[in-house]
């Protein structure tokens, strides 16, 4: 069995073509990707909004009840609910893309929330009292705190759906789904497999990608004290050795510099 | 000058925090606001940058009302020190403090020189600077909070309990200095704290407020501390006031002269307490009944404390009261011994100064 998994999976002539797995790999990230950016044009805003204004807090219970509906039978309902209002390809990918989205709003949503919703009362309190506007607590204050629980909303977002985007091949979409669908129905356990171990390495690696991300968006005055490269127990210290000087300082400041220039 | 004209703040559902407010902090001096809980000297504070909207009258400063002001301006021109500090734990101490500077449109390597010199200011080691507040210890980051309070050095300041949650030994050095700055700078600072040591220390004029925001008394601390308005005054300004009070006295005492022997001298065992100086500064005194013979460093008791010849009256009766020998040790300039004297000199003397300020019709 893991040896005809195996052979599947190195055949190159299983790689190439329409329905080659390299095909099936770019559908599948591309239907991810516009998941995750319909989901994040969406939840970040109103996240960063509640979190900021102390409004709109039911909107973040009802996300999360939301995730209570199975995605199948959502996928399901969509689609006989919009197939005669929607004609050719976009009957399925509609509802497919619809359902995703829906699916990746809870967790960035609930990330974007908490971010800000935990910045310390005093900083909000100083940076409004040294005469910083609405606008300005959240764009330099509020959202920069609240990257790192963000990014993580993110991150949860991502691996469910690169992992939950094989459905939209029920309704007749590419993706990795494909194999798991088409080798179920003609028997090919090998493909079923194969596809099972493609989506589970996708999902493992985009959730690496998004791991990287999350450090590089944290301030490092954010990371804990024993990831910084300073320690905070010699906080009398006098001059930096060299070494971390080099190494945390220009870092920091690199990413300071850019944002002025963006202003 | 900061002016509070009948400000009062009110809730809908509850008894006023302010009541009908009169007062006046003025320029270049420390108006300290103190009181119990719930006496609305934080609320009194945050109203003159519009942190919260009073209910009615009028807040001005140098005569303009800051209600006629935008917001954001009006805060960016006061200085704003908060308890816990309030840094940006993402930012860099230097960034912290450039804050103010860069948004009101400073070059930014002005804004950062300006905070590199605050840092030296605020008596910080350069290389903090680069640091972030994590990384620095409360009294650090209390530090950085005034440095980034003074950045674009606002003629007014407005600090919230800024030492109180630092350890005593830290308060005390942060206040000695916040006085030795205030010194140069003579900023109008509105300073509130439930610390009525803290204000009596600090303040120029201490306000002392009661429950539901009304003032109780308005005077300079020595006043205060002689006469309080009230019995609510009275007890809050504490049991040990009268001693606090001879803190504002000067000394004039009459001192005694005392011998003095240097370390290595030989001493007999009659000869009672003796002081032990080196080179004319007190080291200890020692008992010589129960160390005679030559003078070593061990055998000194310690840790009586110094009156300064021209110091107050406190300094000079906490001197004789912790001396072992009864005999308080009075010091000049250069820390060299001038004499002693006991505690009674010292309650003559403060027999003598009271006698003295009732002639001169000072007291009622």
């Amino acid at each position: 069995m893991i040896a005809s998994v195996w052979s599947w999976l190195t055949d190159p002539a299983n790689w190439r073509g329409a329905g080659g797995i390299s095909s099936r790999l770019g559908e599948h990230l591309g239907y991810s990707a516009v998941v995750i950016l319909i989901a994040a044009a969406i939840a970040i805003p109103l996240g960063l909004w509640s979190g900021h204004s102390g409004r709109g807090r039911w909107l973040i219970s009802a996300a999360n009840a939301a995730r209570a509906v199975p995605t199948i039978g959502l996928l399901f309902a969509t689609s006989l609910w919009l197939g005669p209002h929607v004609t050719g390809d976009l009957a399925f990918t509609v509802p497919s893309i619809l359902v995703l989205v829906l699916l990746a709003i809870p967790p960035i949503l609930a990330g974007a929330y908490a971010g800000v919703e935990a910045v310390d009362p005093a900083v909000r309190d100083a940076a409004r009292g040294m005469g910083l506007t609405g606008p300005q607590v959240l764009r330099k204050v509020e959202v920069p705190l609240a990257l790192p629980l963000l990014v993580s909303g993110l991150r949860s977002a991502v691996l469910q759906v690169v992992a939950t985007a094989t459905i939209a091949a029920y309704v007749g979409l590419g993706g990795l789904g494909r194999y798991l669908i088409d080798g179920l129905a003609s028997g090919r356990y090998a493909v079923m497999a194969g596809g099972a171990v493609l989506v589970s390495g996708l999902a493992l690696v985009a959730d690496l990608v998004m791991a990287a991300l999350q450090r590089l968006a944290a301030s490092p005055g954010l990371l804990p004290p024993g990831r910084r490269k300073r320690r905070s127990d010699r906080p009398d210290a006098g001059p930096d050795p060299p070494h971390g000087t080099t190494v945390d300082v220009p870092a920091g400041q690199d990413r300071e510099g850019s944002r002025t220039h963006r202003r | 000058m900061i002016r509070f004209e009948a400000v009062t703040k009110a809730y809908a559902d509850a008894s006023p925090a302010v009541d009908d407010l009169t007062l006046e902090a003025p320029t270049g001096a420390i108006t300290v606001l103190v009181g119990p809980s719930g006496c609305g000297k934080t609320t009194t504070l945050r109203m003159v940058n519009r942190m919260i909207e009073p209910t009615s009258g009028r807040i001005t400063i140098d005569g303009v009302d800051t209600a006629s002001m935008d917001p954001a301006r009006l805060r960016r021109g006061i200085g704003y020190v908060i308890q816990h500090g309030g840094l940006f734990p993402h930012q860099t101490v230097e960034r912290n403090i450039a804050t103010v500077p860069l948004l009101l449109g400073w070059d930014r390597a002005k804004a950062l020189s300006r905070a590199r010199e605050l840092i030296e200011l605020v008596g910080l080691p350069a290389a903090l600077g680069r640091r972030y507040p994590a990384a620095l210890s409360g009294g650090q980051q209390q530090r950085v909070g005034v440095a980034r309070a003074l950045a674009a050095d606002p003629p007014v300041m407005l600090m919230d309990e800024p030492f109180s949650a630092v350890d005593p030994v830290v308060r005390d050095q942060l206040q000695e200095e916040f006085l030795r700055l205030q010194s140069h700078l003579g900023k109008t600072i509105l300073f509130v704290t439930h610390d009525i040591d803290e204000a009596i220390k600090l303040g120029d004029q201490v306000a002392v407020l009661r429950v539901g925001g009304r003032l109780a008394q308005l005077a300079p601390p020595a006043q205060l501390l002689a006469h309080p308005a009230d019995d609510f005054v009275a007890g809050f300004v504490g049991r040990d006031r009268g001693y606090r009070a001879l803190g504002f006295v000067a000394a004039t005492l009459p001192v005694r002269p005392e011998r003095t022997v240097a370390l290595g001298s030989t001493v007999g065992a009659g000869e009672g307490w003796v002081l032990v100086v080196d080179d004319g500064r007190p080291l200890g005194w020692l008992d010589t009944a129960r160390h005679p013979g030559p003078v070593d460093r061990s055998s000194l008791a310690l840790g009586g404390t110094l009156a300064s010849a021209g110091g107050s009256l406190r300094a000079a009766l906490d001197a004789a009261l912790s001396s072992p020998s009864g005999r308080g040790v009075v010091v000049d300039d250069e820390g060299r011994v001038v004499g002693t004297a006991t505690p009674s000199d010292v309650i003559a003397a403060i027999e003598a100064q009271r006698a003295e300020s009732a002639a001169g019709g000072g007291a009622p």
